[in-house]
C-alpha cells in the first residue's frame, strides 16, 4: 500500500504560438493514506490530468514535491488508466494486456479480470474493432492487471454505458478490498464519486487548488444504495456552496 | 466508360486484370512497331529473343547480378544510416535546427554531381561508386524518417513509460509499427532512385553492370538489347515487390480496419 503527500507549488505551462503561459496549478496540497480511496472532483479543464500526470512522473517539469512511500526501497507499482484508452492498434486486446505486465505468473489473473469486463469473446480482436466502451474496458484491465500499490484513473467510465459502468465500478470496489491499494479516482460526476470514494476533495478551476475536502460517511455496504447517495449528494451541496458550481 | 463494362472489370480478380494490362501493352506496342518498321523500335518479340540469348550467353545473369549487388549494399546502408539520423533529428529539436540546412544542401546536389567528386576524390573504385549512391540516398531516408518520428504518438509513448516498458520493448511494441509506414516509403522510393543513380555511377566509372553494358549498347544504337535489358530491370522490381514489399506490408497492416 503506498501512501502519497503532493505539494505542489507551481506548474505552469509555457507559451506556444499565440497562446499565453498557462498557470495550471498553484500551491496544492493534498496527502493520500495507504488504502484509500480519494475521488477528486473539479471542472473540466482544472489541471486534473496534470496532476495525475505529474504524480506518475509522467511531467517532471514542476515546482514541488511528490513522496509516494510504500514502506519499501523501490516505487510502488503504479496502474494509470488514461482520459482516453491508449491502446496499441497493432496489439489484440490479449497482447495490449500482456505486454504491460511486469510479472509473468500474473498472467493467470488476466484471464479472470477478462471474464468479469465480459470480454473473453474479444481477446484476440484489435482495438480498432472495439467500441469506446470495449476499449475503455481493455484499458482498466491493463492498470488492474499488474496488482497496482497506487491505481490513477482519470474518468475512466465516460462513455461507458449506465449499467456496464456500474457492474465495472463494483467490480473495481471489489477489487480495491481484496487487495488493498491507494486509489485517485478523477471525475466531475459527484454521484459516482460519492458511489466510489473514502473522501472527496474538491478542486478549483485554474490554477488549481484544493477547495475542500469532505469525508464520506456511508458505509460500504451501502454504496449502491442510489437513495442512500442521493442524500449525501443533496446534504454537501446544501452544505457547501462554494462546490455548486463545480459539479 | 459504360456501366456493363465497369461491372464486368470489377468482377475479375485482380491478377487476371494486371495480367490483361500487360497483354493489352505488349499488344499496342507490337502493332506500333510493325507499322513504324524501323530497327530503331523493335516488337516486344524481337526484344524477348535477344533477352533469351543475352540469359544463355550468361551476360545478362552477371552485369544484373554486379548491379544487384551495389543496389543491396548501398540500400542497406544508406536505410541503416538514414534511419538512424532520422530517427534521432526527430526525437531531438536542436540537433534537427542545427543539421536542417545540412539535409536540404544534401538533397538538392544533383546526383551527378556527387558521383563526380566521389570519383574524383576516391578514384574510381568499388567504394567510390557506392559511397556516391549512398550520399544521394541517405538524405531522402532521414526526410522520411524524421517526419515519422515527429509524428510518434506521445500519448502511447507514455503509456510505455508508465507501464516501465523496456527499451526493446517500446521499440518493438510502440516505435517501430508507426514508423512502419514511413520506412516502407523510403524503402519503394529509396529502391527506385537507387535503381535510376546506380546506372549512372556505372555507365561513369565501372567496367561491368547494367550501366556500363547499356553505355555500349547506346553507342551501337542497339535498341533491341537496351529493352532487353531494361526488361530485366522491371521483372527484378516486380518481383521485389511481390515476393518482399506486398508481404511486409500485408502483415504489418493486418490490425487495420
Amino acid at each position: 500500500m503506498t501512501s502519497i503527500r503532493i505539494q505542489i507549488n507551481r506548474k505552469c505551462y509555457p507559451a506556444v504560438g499565440q497562446a499565453k503561459p498557462n498557470l495550471a496549478i498553484e500551491n496544492l496540497q493534498l496527502q493520500v493514506q495507504a488504502g484509500e480511496f480519494v475521488c477528486l472532483v473539479g471542472p473540466s479543464g482544472c489541471g486534473k490530468t496534470t496532476l495525475l500526470n505529474i504524480i506518475a512522473d509522467l511531467d517532471q517539469d514542476f515546482d514541488g514535491e511528490i513522496s509516494l512511500n510504500s514502506g519499501q526501497h523501490r516505487r510502488p507499482k503504479i496502474g494509470y488508466v488514461f482520459q482516453n484508452p491508449r491502446l496499441l492498434p497493432w496489439c489484440t486486446v490479449r497482447e495490449n494486456i500482456e505486454l504491460a505486465l511486469t510479472e509473468p505468473q500474473l498472467n493467470q489473473q488476466v484471464d479472470a479480470l477478462i471474464a468479469a469486463m465480459q470480454l473473453t469473446a474479444m481477446q484476440q480482436v484489435y482495438p480498432e474493432r472495439l467500441s469506446l466502451g470495449m476499449s475503455r474496458r481493455v484499458a482498466i484491465i491493463r492498470a488492474f492487471a499488474i496488482n497496482p500499490e497506487l491505481l490513477l484513473m482519470d474518468e475512466p467510465f465516460v462513455s461507458i454505458d449506465a449499467p456496464t459502468a456500474r457492474q465495472v465500478r463494483n467490480l473495481l470496489l471489489q477489487l480495491w478490498q481484496q487487495r488493498p491499494h491507494s486509489v485517485l479516482f478523477v471525475t466531475h460526476d459527484l454521484r459516482e464519486a460519492i458511489a466510489l470514494a473514502d473522501r472527496l476533495v474538491f478542486l478549483s478551476a485554474s490554477p488549481m487548488s484544493v477547495i475542500t475536502e469532505i469525508k464520506v460517511p456511508i458505509s460500504r455496504q451501502e454504496r449502491d444504495n442510489d437513495v442512500a447517495i442521493e442524500a449525501f449528494r443533496q446534504r454537501v451541496l446544501h452544505d457547501y456552496p462554494e462546490i455548486r458550481s463545480l459539479v | 466508360m459504360n456501366k456493363p463494362l465497369l461491372r464486368f472489370l470489377s468482377g475479375i480478380s485482380e491478377s487476371v486484370l494486371s495480367a490483361l494490362s500487360i497483354l493489352l501493352f505488349m499488344g499496342i506496342w507490337q502493332v506500333v512497331a510493325i507499322e513504324v518498321n524501323d530497327a530503331m523500335l523493335p516488337t516486344p518479340i524481337m526484344v524477348a529473343q535477344v533477352f533469351w540469348q543475352a540469359i544463355l550467353s550468361g551476360e545478362l545473369p552477371y552485369h544484373l547480378g554486379v548491379t544487384l549487388l551495389r543496389l543491396v549494399v548501398s540500400f542497406i546502408i544508406a536505410m541503416l544510416l538514414g534511419c538512424a539520423i532520422g530517427i534521432l533529428l526527430g526525437r531531438s529539436k536542436p540537433l534537427d535546427s542545427l543539421f536542417d540546412q545540412w539535409l536540404i544542401i544534401f538533397l538538392n546536389i544533383p546526383a551527378l554531381v556527387s558521383m563526380i567528386l566521389c570519383y574524383v576524390w576516391f578514384g574510381l573504385t568499388e567504394s567510390a561508386a557506392i559511397l556516391a549512391v549512398v550520399i544521394n540516398k541517405i538524405p531522402n531516408v532521414v526526410v522520411t524518417v524524421r517526419e515519422g518520428t515527429r509524428a510518434l504518438d506521445q500519448d502511447l509513448l507514455e503509456m510505455a513509460r508508465c507501464h516501465h516498458f523496456s527499451k526493446r520493448k517500446t521499440l518493438k511494441y510502440v516505435i517501430w509499427p508507426q514508423l512502419h509506414p514511413y520506412i516502407m516509403a523510403a524503402t519503394r522510393s529509396g529502391l527506385a532512385l537507387i535503381w535510376k543513380i546506380i546506372l549512372v555511377v556505372e555507365l561513369l566509372g565501372r567496367s561491368n553492370g547494367m550501366g556500363y553494358q547499356l553505355n555500349l549498347f547506346f553507342q551501337l544504337f542497339d535498341v533491341a538489347s537496351i529493352l532487353a535489358y531494361t526488361l530485366a530491370f522491371i521483372g527484378v522490381i516486380q518481383c521485389m515487390e511481390l515476393l518482399v514489399l506486398k508481404p511486409l506490408d500485408k502483415k504489418n497492416q493486418r490490425w487495420r480496419r
